[in-house]
C-alpha cells in the first residue's frame, strides 16, 4: 500500500486492517502522534486526510491509499501554531498538543473562539482547562 | 490496545456491484464504512468478526442529490457532508443539527449516516430523525434493490431487517412539511453518547396536521412515537400526551443516566416540542 | 545592556520546541532492542482466595512471573507494606495482579488465555460497615462543649464526594532494562526515587544497581505518585527474569480499572454559629474509603483533617477521621489529596449556614475568615501572608457577588462562592522527613540544575531554571535542566503536594546564593574555563519557629498556605436539569507567580478538573469494580463544557519561599465543586453530594 505521509511517498507493508496510528508511529517511525484511548473520545490521535482531522485510532490503513496524510512533524517546527502553542502556554504536559495542533491546524485561517471551542470539542485537554489553547490559536491566527 | 488483527480479513471490491457480490457468495463479512464505531469494538478485544469489507471506496454510495421530491443521501455521506451541504440545510435541518452533535470534528469527518444506522444503536442521534422524516432505507444485493420504510427498519435491539447479504446503500426522504426540532441530551456538551435523543416535524399550518416524533435511547431500538403523535394530533393536552408517551417509551437504568431520568425528561421534552412548534 | 530578570517573566518554556513538534519522547515512543510486551492477570472478583492459575495456552515463547519469582520482598514499598506485588494467595480486590506473561509477539500475548478460580469470599464495599481503618486522625481544639454552649443555632449537615479518575492522557507505562547485574528503569513517573526504594525492596538489589529515568511524562496530577512502583516493579521482575527489556504500558481502560482513585468520602458536620453569623463550635467526622491497601490512605486523611475546617477562625473545634479499607481497587494521590472532599464539605455547610441565618454567604465568610494572627484547627498562628480576607473581597467585587445574588433570585441561574486555602509542602515533620536535597553543577555554558523534581505538564524545569538563573544573575537559557535521572540526581523529594517551587526551588535558590559566592566576580563559563566543574548541593532546612507534634496533631501543619476564592455562575436547564457554568472567577493568592502564565496554567487547569468533579466526572461501582472504565463513559469535560475563566493571581511573599512564592499546584482543584453546588443552591437545588449530574438535581427539583 502507498501512502503519502508528509509529503513522501511511504509504502506501508501492515496488515490493511491495522490502524494508521500504528502505521505511523511504528512503520513510519512518526511517534509524534499519540494514543490516549484507543477509541476516537480523546483526539490526541489526530492526523490530517486530505486536509481534514481524523482520529488516525479509528482509520484502517487501507482506506487512506492515495490520501495525503499530515502528522505534527509535518509542520514543519515553525508553524505559527507550533510558536504559538509555546509561547503562550498552549502545550503543558504536551501529550494532546500534537492532535490538537492539527486539530487546529485543520480549522482554518482566523477561526473565531466559537469556531475554536466547536472545532477541538474532539480533543480532550486534562491540564490546562483549554483557555491558553484558545489564547494560542487566536494567537497563531494573528500572524 | 487489546485487539488483533492478526487472522482478520479486508476484502476490497472495487465497485457496488462488486460488494453485493462478496456479500453473497464470501459471507458472512461485516462491511466498513467510517470505522468510527467497529475500530472501537476491534481495540477493546471485543469485536468477533474476523472478515471486513471495505466500503470506503465506493463512491457510488456518496452523494446528496434531489430526485424529483425525494432528498436521497448516499449511505457513505459523512457527517461533515450532511452539515455543510445546502440541500440538507434546506430540507432537513434536523439532520443537519444531528450531525453537528455526533462527536467532535474527527468523527464527523469519517462517520456516514449508513453507519451510523448499520450500527443500530439505540442512542443513534441521526436514527430518530430518519424516523421523524419517514425516510426510507435503500438495500442493494446481488439480487436486487430493497426500499423499507425506517419505522420497519428495526425489530430489535440491534437487530434490523437487512439481510447479511444486503448492503444500505442510501435513504430517501420524502419532502417535508412544517417546522423541524432536534434535541440531544448527551452526558456532557460535547463528544458525548445520547442519553436521549429526539427529533419531530409538526406542519401546524394545517389545521388536520398531526406530528411526527421519534426518540432514542429510551427502548431496545430508536422509537417513532405513533401513539403519542395520534394524541397531539387529535388535540389532547399535553398532559395527557405525556402520559401516553409514558406507555410508549420503555428506558432502562444503565452507565450513563436512570429510566427515571429519561422518562421524566421525555416528558419535559415533548413539552418542549410543543412550545417549538409555533 | 542590562540582562533581563527571568522571574515573573514569561519566559519560553524549556521543553516547549520538543511539545509541539513531536519530539517530546514519551515511554511509548522509545524505541527498545530485543524487548518483551508484558501483560497482567489481574483479579476478576473482590475478595477470595486464588484456588488455581490455569495456563491454557501454548507456553513457547513467553516468560511468566508470579510471586514465587520476587527476589526481594512481594510488597510495594510505599508507607504501609500491606500491598503486594503480586497476589500470592489471596485477592483483596477486582484488578488486583496476580500473574505477569511476556512475549515478543503482541498478538501471542493478547490471545494468552490464563484461568484463575478463587474461593470467593464476602468482600465489603461500604467504608463505613469496614473493620479494618488505614489511618485515624483527631484534631482538637479548645474544648467542643463549650464552643456548643456559646452558639444561638447548631446546624447539621452530610455531604459526600466520589471517586475521581485523574485521567492524564499519557496512560502509564514503564520499560524496564536488565543491566549491570540490575535493572534500569524508564517510565512514566512522578517520583523517581518512590520507585527506586521500591524496586530496591522488591528485587532485593542495592540502590546502585537500580536505576530510574524519568521520561517525558504527559500528565500525573497524583495518579503518577505512587502507583508507578507498582507498575514498574513488574516491569523489572519481568525484565530480571527474561533478561529483556520488558515493555508494560497500560491501555486506558485497564489504567482505569486497575490504578489509583481519589478517595471517595463521607463528611459529616455539626457547627455551633451565633445569630451574627460567628462560628462558636466545629465538629467534624470524616471517612475517606482507601480501598484494599493503604498506600497514601494515611496521608490524604491527613491533609483532608487539617483543611477540614476550613480557612476560618474558630476556638472549638473537634474533627475526627478514618480511612478504611474496603474492596475496591486502592485509592491514591489525586492534586489535592484529601482535600478537595473535605473543603467541599465544608464549603457547602457553610452556604446551608448562611441560609439558616439569614445571612449572605460572602459577609459570613467576611466574619469568620482566618486574619494574620488567628490560629488555625492546629493551633497554627497564620502569618501576615494571610489573605482569605483579600481574596474574598477581591472575588467579591470582581463578580458583583451581592448584586447578583439578589438579581439572580428565583430564576434558573445562581452565583455561589467558595473560599479556600492549601498549605505547601509535605505536612508537618513530612519535610524534615524528606531531607530533600537539590544540586547545581557548573557546565561550559552556564548551570545544569539536577533534582529528582520532575516536569510533568506544570513548568517544572522552566520555573526551577528562572529561579536559578535570577539568583546567579546568568541569562535564563544558560541553565539546563538534567534529566530526571537517579545516576544523576539526589532525591528532591518526590513531585507533589505543592512543592516543588515552595521547597525545592528555594533548594535551589540556596545553591545558586552559594556558587555566587563562589564565583566571585567571575562567568559560569569563565569559572569553568579557569577552575573546572564545581557541584554545589543544599540540603533542606527547616525555616525557624515551625512546630509539630504528630501525637496531638497540634502545632505548624505547613511552612505557608495559599488562599482563594471561586466564583462560578451555573444556569440549570429546567428541561434536562443539566447545570452549566457559564462564568468563573478565581481570585488566588500565592506569594509570587514565578512565571505566570504557568501559574494561570496551573490555575485554569485545576479549576476545570475541579469543575469536571462538581458535575460531570462520576465513576460507577459494580462489584467493586469500575463499570464505565472508558472514556466515552467517564466524562471530563471538554472545550464546550469548560466556562470561560477570569483568573486574578494576587502575590503576598512568604519568608521562606524562592522569591517568596508559596505552592499553587493544587488548590485551584479545592474550590469549584462548593462554588458550583452553592450556586445551585442559590438557583433552588440543593444538593449535598458530588458530582451533581443531571439525576440528582433532578431528584432535587422534584
Amino acid at each position: 500500500m502507498r501512502l503519502t505521509v508528509n509529503r513522501k511517498t511511504v509504502t506501508v507493508k501492515a496488515h490493511p486492517l491495522t490502524r494508521l496510528l500504528d502505521v505511523l508511529r511504528e512503520e513510519c517511525g512518526l511517534t509524534g502522534t499519540k494514543e490516549g484511548c484507543g477509541e476516537g473520545e480523546c483526539g490526541a490521535c489526530t492526523v490530517l486526510v486530505d486536509g481534514e482531522a481524523v482520529n488516525s485510532c479509528l482509520v484502517p490503513v487501507a482506506q487512506v491509499q492515495g490520501t495525503r496524510i499530515t502528522t505534527i512533524e509535518g509542520l514543519g517546527g515553525r508553524h505559527p501554531l507550533q510558536s504559538a502553542f509555546v509561547e503562550h502556554g498552549g502545550a503543558q504536559c504536551g501529550i494532546c498538543t500534537p492532535g490538537m495542533i492539527m486539530a487546529a491546524a485543520s480549522l482554518g485561517p482566523r477561526p473565531s473562539l466559537d469556531d475554536i471551542r466547536t472545532g477541538l470539542a474532539g480533543n480532550l485537554c486534562r491540564c490546562t482547562g483549554y483557555a491558553a489553547i484558545y489564547r494560542s490559536v487566536q494567537r497563531a491566527g494573528k500572524r | 490496545m487489546q485487539g488483533t488483527i492478526a487472522g482478520r480479513q479486508l476484502l476490497q471490491p472495487r465497485s457496488l456491484g462488486d460488494a453485493v457480490k462478496m456479500l453473497r457468495d464470501e459471507g458472512p463479512i461485516v462491511p466498513l464504512a467510517g470505522c468510527t464505531d467497529l475500530y472501537v469494538a476491534l481495540n477493546f478485544g471485543t469485536l468477533r468478526p474476523t472478515r471486513f469489507l471495505n466500503l470506503w471506496n465506493l463512491d457510488a454510495l456518496r452523494g446528496i442529490e434531489t430526485r424529483g421530491t425525494a432528498l436521497r443521501i448516499g449511505a457513505l455521506t459523512t457527517f461533515t457532508e450532511i452539515i455543510t451541504s445546502a440541500a440538507i440545510r434546506r430540507r432537513l435541518p434536523m439532520l443537519a443539527a444531528a450531525a453537528r452533535e455526533v462527536g467532535g470534528v474527527q468523527i464527523q469527518n469519517r462517520g456516514t449516516i449508513g453507519g451510523n444506522v448499520a450500527n443500530a444503536s439505540p442512542a443513534g442521534d441521526t436514527l430518530p430523525v430518519l424516523l421523524a422524516a419517514d425516510a426510507v432505507v435503500v438495500l442493494r444485493s446481488a439480487a436486487g434493490t430493497r426500499r423499507v420504510p425506517m419505522t420497519a427498519f428495526y425489530t430489535g435491539y440491534r437487530q434490523s431487517v437487512a439481510r447479511p447479504d444486503e448492503l444500505i446503500v442510501g435513504f430517501e426522504i420524502p419532502a417535508l412539511r412544517g417546522r423541524q426540532w432536534f434535541r440531544k441530551v448527551g452526558t456532557r456538551a460535547a463528544q458525548a453518547i445520547a442519553k436521549i435523543v429526539v427529533a419531530g416535524v409538526w406542519d401546524t399550518a394545517r389545521a388536520d396536521a398531526r406530528p411526527r416524533l421519534a426518540m432514542g435511547s429510551v427502548a431496545p431500538t430508536p422509537l417513532r412515537l405513533s401513539q403519542t403523535e395520534r394524541a397531539l394530533g387529535s388535540g389532547a393536552s399535553l398532559a395527557e400526551a405525556q402520559e401516553i408517551l409514558q406507555r410508549e417509551i420503555a428506558p432502562i437504568d444503565d452507565l450513563r443516566s436512570t429510566a427515571e431520568y429519561r422518562r421524566q425528561v421525555a416528558a419535559n421534552l415533548l413539552g418542549q416540542f410543543c412550545s417549538v412548534r409555533r | 545592556m542590562p540582562r533581563r530578570r527571568a522571574v515573573g517573566r514569561n519566559v519560553l518554556r524549556k521543553e516547549g520546541h520538543e511539545k509541539v513538534t513531536g519530539l517530546a519522547r514519551y515511554i511509548d515512543d522509545i524505541r527498545f532492542e530485543d524487548v518483551l510486551y508484558v501483560r497482567t492477570i489481574r483479579s476478576s472478583v473482590a475478595a477470595g482466595e486464588i484456588a488455581e492459575v490455569r495456563y491454557n495456552f501454548d507456553r513457547t515463547g513467553f516468560t511468566i512471573v508470579d510471586h514465587r519469582d520476587i527476589p526481594g520482598r512481594n510488597i510495594v514499598a510505599l508507607i504501609d507494606e500491606d500491598q503486594p506485588s503480586l497476589a500470592a494467595t489471596r485477592v483483596r480486590h477486582v484488578a488486583e495482579p496476580i500473574v505477569l506473561l511476556a512475549h515478543s509477539d503482541r498478538t501471542r500475548l493478547a490471545a494468552a488465555e490464563v484461568a484463575v478460580t478463587y474461593r470467593e469470599t464476602t468482600p465489603n464495599f461500604d467504608p463505613e460497615r469496614s473493620d479494618v481503618s488505614f489511618k485515624l486522625i483527631a484534631i482538637n481544639k479548645g474544648r467542643l462543649d463549650r464552643g456548643m454552649a456559646e452558639a444561638d443555632l447548631v446546624v447539621e449537615g452530610e455531604y459526600r464526594a466520589g471517586h475521581q479518575e485523574q485521567l492524564y492522557i499519557e496512560p502509564n507505562g514503564v520499560v524496564a532494562v536488565p543491566e549491570n547485574g540490575g535493572v534500569t528503569l524508564y517510565g512514566s513517573l512522578q517520583c523517581p526515587y518512590y520507585v527506586h526504594r521500591a524496586l530496591t525492596v522488591l528485587l532485593g538489589l542495592p540502590a546502585e544497581k537500580v536505576r530510574v529515568v524519568q521520561t517525558e511524562t504527559g500528565g500525573g496530577f497524583g495518579g503518577k505518585e505512587e502507583y508507578p512502583s507498582m507498575i514498574a516493579g513488574h516491569a523489572a521482575l519481568m525484565a530480571m527474569k527474561s533478561g529483556r527489556p520488558a515493555k508494560l504500558i497500560y491501555d486506558r481502560v485497564e489504567d482505569m480499572l486497575a490504578t489509583t482513585k481519589r478517595h471517595p468520602a463521607i463528611v459529616r458536620h455539626r457547627t455551633g454559629v451565633k445569630k451574627d453569623g460567628r462560628l462558636t463550635a466545629m465538629e467534624i467526622d470524616v471517612v475517606f474509603d482507601g480501598g484494599a491497601y493503604a498506600t497514601l490512605s494515611a496521608v490524604v486523611l491527613s491533609r483532608g483533617m487539617i483543611h477540614a475546617s476550613g480557612p476560618y477562625r474558630c476556638d472549638h473545634i473537634r474533627a475526627r477521621g478514618r480511612a478504611t479499607m474496603t474492596n475496591t481497587p486502592p485509592n491514591g494521590a489525586f492534586r489535592g489529596f484529601g482535600a478537595p472532599q473535605t473543603q467541599f464539605a465544608i464549603e457547602a455547610h457553610m452556604d446551608v449556614i448562611a441560609d439558616r441565618l439569614g445571612i449572605d454567604p460572602l459577609r459570613l465568610r467576611e466574619r469568620n475568615a482566618l486574619r494574620p494572627g488567628d490560629t488555625t484547627a492546629t493551633g497554627q498562628k497564620v502569618g501576615k501572608d494571610c489573605s482569605a480576607l483579600q481574596v474574598l473581597r477581591e472575588a467579591g467585587r470582581r463578580t458583583a457577588f451581592s448584586r447578583k445574588r439578589k438579581a439572580f433570585k428565583g430564576s434558573n441561574r445562581g452565583i455561589g462562592l467558595s473560599l479556600f486555602f492549601h498549605g505547601s509542602g509535605f505536612t508537618g515533620g513530612g519535610e524534615v522527613k524528606l531531607a530533600s536535597k537539590a544540586s547545581l553543577a557548573l557546565t561550559e555554558r552556564g548551570v545544569q540544575i539536577r533534582v529528582a523534581s520532575t516536569e510533568i505538564g506544570q513548568g517544572t524545569r522552566t520555573m526551577h531554571a528562572q529561579i536559578v538563573a535570577d539568583t546567579l544573575g546568568i541569562p535564563y537559557d544558560q541553565v539546563d535542566v538534567s534529566i530526571a535521572d537517579t545516576a544523576i540526581v539526589p532525591d528532591s523529594g518526590p513531585t507533589v503536594a505543592s512543592r516543588t517551587c515552595m521547597i525545592v526551588g528555594r533548594l535551589l535558590q540556596r545553591c545558586a546564593e552559594d556558587m555566587r559566592t563562589r564565583l566571585g566576580r567571575m562567568t559560569p563559563a569563565a569559572y569553568f574555563k579557569k577552575h573546572g566543574g564545581l557541584v554545589v548541593t543544599k540540603q533542606y532546612e527547616k525555616p525557624p519557629g515551625l512546630e509539630w507534634d504528630d501525637e496531638t496533631y497540634r502545632g505548624d501543619a505547613y511552612g505557608s498556605y495559599g488562599w482563594a476564592c471561586d466564583v462560578v455562575e451555573v444556569e440549570v436547564d429546567p428541561i434536562t436539569y443539566q447545570a452549566t457554568p457559564v462564568a468563573f472567577t478565581t481570585v488566588h493568592e500565592i506569594g509570587r507567580a514565578i512565571h505566570p502564565m504557568l501559574a494561570a496554567g496551573q490555575i485554569e487547569g485545576g479549576s476545570s478538573q475541579g469543575l469536571g468533579y462538581a458535575l460531570l466526572e462520576e465513576v460507577v461501582m459494580r462489584g467493586g469494580k469500575m463499570a464505565n472504565a472508558q472514556l466515552t463513559n467517564y466524562i471530563i469535560p471538554t472545550t464546550l463544557d469548560t466556562p470561560p475563566m477570569t483568573i486574578k493571581i494576587l502575590e503576598r511573599p512568604y519568608t521562606h519561599g524562592p522569591f517568596g512564592a508559596k505552592g499553587v499546584g493544587e488548590m485551584p482543584i479545592d474550590g469549584p465543586a462548593p462554588a458550583v453546588v452553592n450556586a445551585l443552591r442559590h438557583a433552588g437545588i440543593v444538593v449535598s453530594e458530588i458530582p451533581a449530574t443531571p439525576e440528582k438535581i433532578m431528584k432535587a427539583k422534584l
